[in-house]
């Protein structure tokens, strides 16, 4: 069953048209909600006119940011609806309630706000220059999580530092020394199902929400904390999320579905984003600036990098936070550097305000460090993959944050590096000119990644049965595509030898009969949620055998589980079937014994610690996924518009668990970053206001577009982990910037360190032309 | 706000309903027929997770009012029932997370239909109209490739 190309659990409903997402539970009687959200980066407000809106027929509330507690996840600096001022274009400051949508977006756009407009921020580095717009000026009265540092007087949300080794001792071990700077503007995750929540909140306090989210236990949390409600009476519904990407993790709609639904007495509400706000209302792909220094010995062995990250959090910090810690964790990229400085600043800017985004923090780090490997090898004169390959890092090496890596701990770079460098076939050629106008070009890249999740996060499993002696699994893990239920139900069907098809799964999510899987993020689905099943799984194996042992008068150390019975080890014709004692077993005359049988199980991860404020030391994940890339481009020097031809990712993947979706975590992944990279980014005017915040003029990769891609998976066991399987849903994204940017930069001959790639980018930086006009 | 009667045919069932002359076709099926497969994703033409048949042929119906497509034959993916493409599509692992799925299964079920022949070039015509964010792409042009070798093979 391991490996297997099982289908998902779920394929028939998703190609049927009855898979339901949040926005599918329709209900008479439900009320809607419209948000109305700001014109303005930058702002004072000074009055809302609500009468003409409240005077529409069938509207019930208008509700504003008046009165309302702070939020956010690490450092609390966010209204839920904006007060006093807004700070990004598409904040929200009005909440409208209606019977129907219509009416709901009729009275929406009679809500008149008086703004004062303020300076705007545009950039980390604008953020950070003296006399900037402060963005919070009540920065030091937030309240913070322990491990938040934002620096009152500045627009600096959080500062991770990460200072290992001696920098004056790796400066002078290096004979060549590089150093660039890389930028990108925010972009959007822009999954195709647009954030949807429903709130209401019955007579005796319990409050129900259904919300399109990877947090769903988050929600509850939240909603317990910032509102004071008790969190037994939260009780969060999420179906199946029509893709997320990170972008699902923050809490955002619920809690306006929550307050709207208080405004209205407790009726149901629903918000729902336009295309619109979803893109730049609700958080967004963070954006960076960066400088790397990297200092290496003539032969090629890096002694030293000084690393700045400048991250894009936008207005707020919520999960940004946490996006530029995990930056630093990793910073050097999977290369041993024994002396390294780094800092990675979370900035505020008049943007919308960023959330995770696949690779959480990785590919954006990534491109600036593997830009500058890049631009190292061509200074040294060296083979870039070789160069990787010398610097990759190994078990006994340690991390940014000083873990000691093992064979287990860390997958196998080198291998991965190996078998790119036959696959692409980078040793026959990495340039070629095909006539005057057409080069083909090569580019590579190498990426790691380890989870940086809370240190006591946690997963749950409860296992029942049916009449039959099929099993019901039952997992927090939220169902956002990924297909790890799925993978869930492979590992059930491996542990309890019993058929696929005997595993129902159930795939929504109800916090209060589910048990809690932390959040659906950082590729640690498998690995947490696998083990809370195994661990159910030899919990139900411990019930079945102890009521077996009854009735076949036999000791319960002399009997296995497996196809459906429980039976004697040493004469297998000698059983009870399971559904004959998993809801206790009858003996001919009558007599019961046992009970309806439930397996439970969880996993915490395991010695993980908080980084420390001065040096970064710390453990913040259980293992590193490892992986090289190469990208191969062919570009036009006439025009300088390029096609991908080919993208290949060979991983670390530990244990492949179900080939097929393995590949498809990967490929997936890859073409978000290579969509990212080449075509996404918002589009600013100069008073930070978005101009392209819809799917015509933001435009993700489409059908036809896409290269041929070839992946491949090395295989090197996490012992902690369910068959040794490592987390694999972002890794594909990680270098896929980065390798791009090195194959167009080999083309035009031109060093591209911005994103995204667009062909004006490469004639602009190869023409050296400020603006963009001839 | 006026409202009016309108006749839908919608995978061979005819329906009398109410609705404002400016419902869309997605909002009226999803709405009131309960038929909640076509997705909203955009609800300005540019995603086509919406697309339904109308008269055989692709129509995103967030860009179609409700009484445009009265007494016109209406395909939603609930009227698609164990066909090659959805199978296809199954197997070769053309979704993850599911949304996109109705409208490509549409728009390929009637490219399939309409060009068994269909070269690269038509292939990219037809589904570039619609975005899946999920997979790479290349999965559902094995599918939808799959489909039209085997429409060869029968021939």
């Amino acid at each position: 069953m391991i490996g297997k190309s099982v289908i998902r659990k779920e394929a028939w409903d998703k190609v049927t048209g009855r898979a339901k997402y949040t926005h599918d539970y329709f209900e008479v009687g439900m009320l809607h909600a419209k948000l109305v959200t700001s014109p303005y980066a930058h702002a004072r407000i000074r009055e809302i006119h609500t009468e003409k809106a409240g005077s529409v027929p069938g509207v019930r509330a208008i509700v504003t940011g008046e009165g309302l507690p702070l939020t956010g996840e690490d450092l609390r600096d966010r209204p839920p609806i904006a007060f006093d001022k807004v700070r990004y274009h598409g904040e929200v400051v009005a909440v409208v309630v209606a019977d129907t949508l219509v009416q709901a977006e009729k009275a929406a756009n009679l809500i008149h706000v008086a703004y004062e407009p303020l300076p705007s921020v545009g950039s980390p580095r604008e953020a950070l220059q003296e006399g900037a717009p402060l963005i919070h000026e009540n920065l030091a009265n937030y309240q913070k999580g322990k491990y938040s540092y934002p620096e009152p007087g500045t627009n600096i949300a959080h500062r991770t530092k990460i200072r290992k080794g001696n920098m004056e001792k790796g400066w002078a071990e290096s004979d060549v020394v590089i150093e660039a700077s890389f930028a990108f503007a925010p972009s959007d995750h822009a999954a195709l199902e647009i954030r949807c929540a429903t709130a209401e909140i019955r007579q005796d306090g319990t409050i129900v929400i259904i919300a399109s989210s990877q947090a769903p236990f988050m929600i509850k949390r939240l909603i317990g904390e910032y509102f004071g409600e008790d969190v037994g009476k939260v009780i969060v519904h999420t179906p199946l999320v029509g893709g997320a990407y990170g972008g699902k993790a923050p809490v955002q709609l619920e809690l306006l579905a929550y307050l709207a639904s208080k405004a209205v007495g407790g009726r149901k509400v629903s918000v729902w984003n336009t295309r619109e706000q979803d893109m730049i209302t609700s958080p967004v792909h963070i954006g960076m600036e960066a400088t790397v220094k990297i200092g290496c010995t003539a032969d090629g062995y890096i002694k030293a990098a000084e690393i700045l990250f400048l991250f894009d959090g936008g207005a707020y910090s919520d999960k940004a936070i946490d996006v530029t810690r995990a930056a630093a964790v990793d910073c050097t990229g999977p290369y041993h550097i024994e002396n390294v400085w780094c800092d990675s600043l979370c900035v505020y800017t008049n943007h919308p305000y960023a959330s995770p985004f696949r690779s959480f923090g990785h590919c954006e780090q990534a491109f600036a460090i593997e830009r500058t490997i890049d631009l190292l090898a061509e200074k040294l004169n060296i083979d870039k993959l070789e160069l990787r390959m010398k610097n990759a890092i190994r078990p006994g090496h340690t991390t940014p944050t000083q873990v000691v890596l093992n064979r287990s701990n860390v997958g196998n770079l080198p291998a991965c590096i190996a078998r790119l460098r036959e696959l692409i076939q980078w040793d026959e050629w990495q340039r070629i000119e095909i006539n005057s106008r057409t080069v083909r070009a090569k580019g590579v890249s190498c990426g790691w990644k380890t989870s940086t999740i809370d240190t006591d996060a946690s997963s749950g499993a409860i296992l029942t049965f049916n009449p039959d002696g099929s099993v019901n699994l039952i997992s927090g893990v939220v169902e956002i595509g990924t297909g790890t239920k799925t993978v869930l139900a492979q590992i059930l069907s491996e542990k309890l030898k019993m058929d696929i098809d005997d595993i129902h799964v159930k795939m929504d999510i109800d916090t209060q009969t589910t048990p809690e899987h932390w959040k659906t993020v950082s590729s640690r689905g498998t690995f947490m949620a696998g083990r809370a099943v195994l661990s159910a799984a030899d919990d139900a194996i411990r019930q079945l055998k102890a009521i077996a042992a009854c009735v076949l008068r036999a000791s319960a150390e002399d009997l296995e589980v497996g196809y459906g019975k429980v039976f004697l080890r040493d004469d297998p014709s000698i059983y009870v079937p399971i559904k004959d004692i998993v809801y206790g077993y009858k003996y001919p005359n009558g007599n019961a014994i046992g009970g309806q049988l439930i397996g439970r199980g969880h996993y915490i991860l395991r010695h993980l610690t908080p980084l420390d404020k001065e040096t970064g030391a710390g453990k913040p994940g259980p293992e590193w996924t490892v992986c090289a890339h190469a990208v191969e481009i062919e570009f036009d020097k006439r025009d300088y518009t390029y096609q991908i031809i080919k993208a290949a990712s060979v991983i670390d993947i530990g244990k492949v668990l179900n080939r097929r979706a393995a590949l498809g975590q990967v490929m997936g992944a890859m073409s978000m970053g290579l969509s990212f990279a080449s075509r996404e980014t918002f589009l600013f005017d100069r008073y930070e206001r978005i101009l392209n915040a819809q799917l015509r003029t933001y435009r993700p990769i489409r059908f036809g577009e896409h290269p041929e891609y070839m992946v491949e998976f090395i295989e090197t066991p996490q012992i902690d982990a369910p068959y040794g399987a490592r987390g694999v849903g972002e890794h594909g994204l990680i270098g896929m910037p980065a390798a791009l940017a090195n194959a167009l930069s080999v083309a035009a001959e031109v060093p591209l360190n911005e994103l995204p790639l667009f062909p004006e980018l490469i004639w602009r930086t190869k023409e050296g032309k400020q603006y963009g006009s001839i | 706000m006026i409202k009016c009667e309108i006749l839908l045919t919608v995978n061979e069932e005819s329906h009398s309903i109410i609705a404002r002359q400016a419902d869309t076709l997605l909002f009226v099926l999803r709405n009131q027929l309960g038929l909640t497969g076509a997705k909203p994703g955009c609800l300005n033409g540019d995603c086509g997770a919406c697309t339904v048949l109308v008269d055989k042929t692709p129509i995103k119906s967030c860009m179609m009012l409700a009484i445009e497509a009265a007494e016109k034959p209406i395909t939603t993916i609930e009227g698609l029932c164990d066909t090659p493409i959805q199978r296809a599509f199954i197997e070769q692992f053309a979704f993850q997370c599911g949304y996109c799925t109705p409208g490509f299964l549409i728009n390929a079920y009637a490219l399939t239909k309409q060009h068994p022949d269909a070269d690269d070039e038509t292939i990219q015509e037809w589904l570039e109209s619609n975005i899946c964010r999920c997979t790479s792409y290349q999965e559902i042009e094995q599918a939808v490739k799959s489909v039209l070798a085997k429409k060869h093979e029968n021939d």
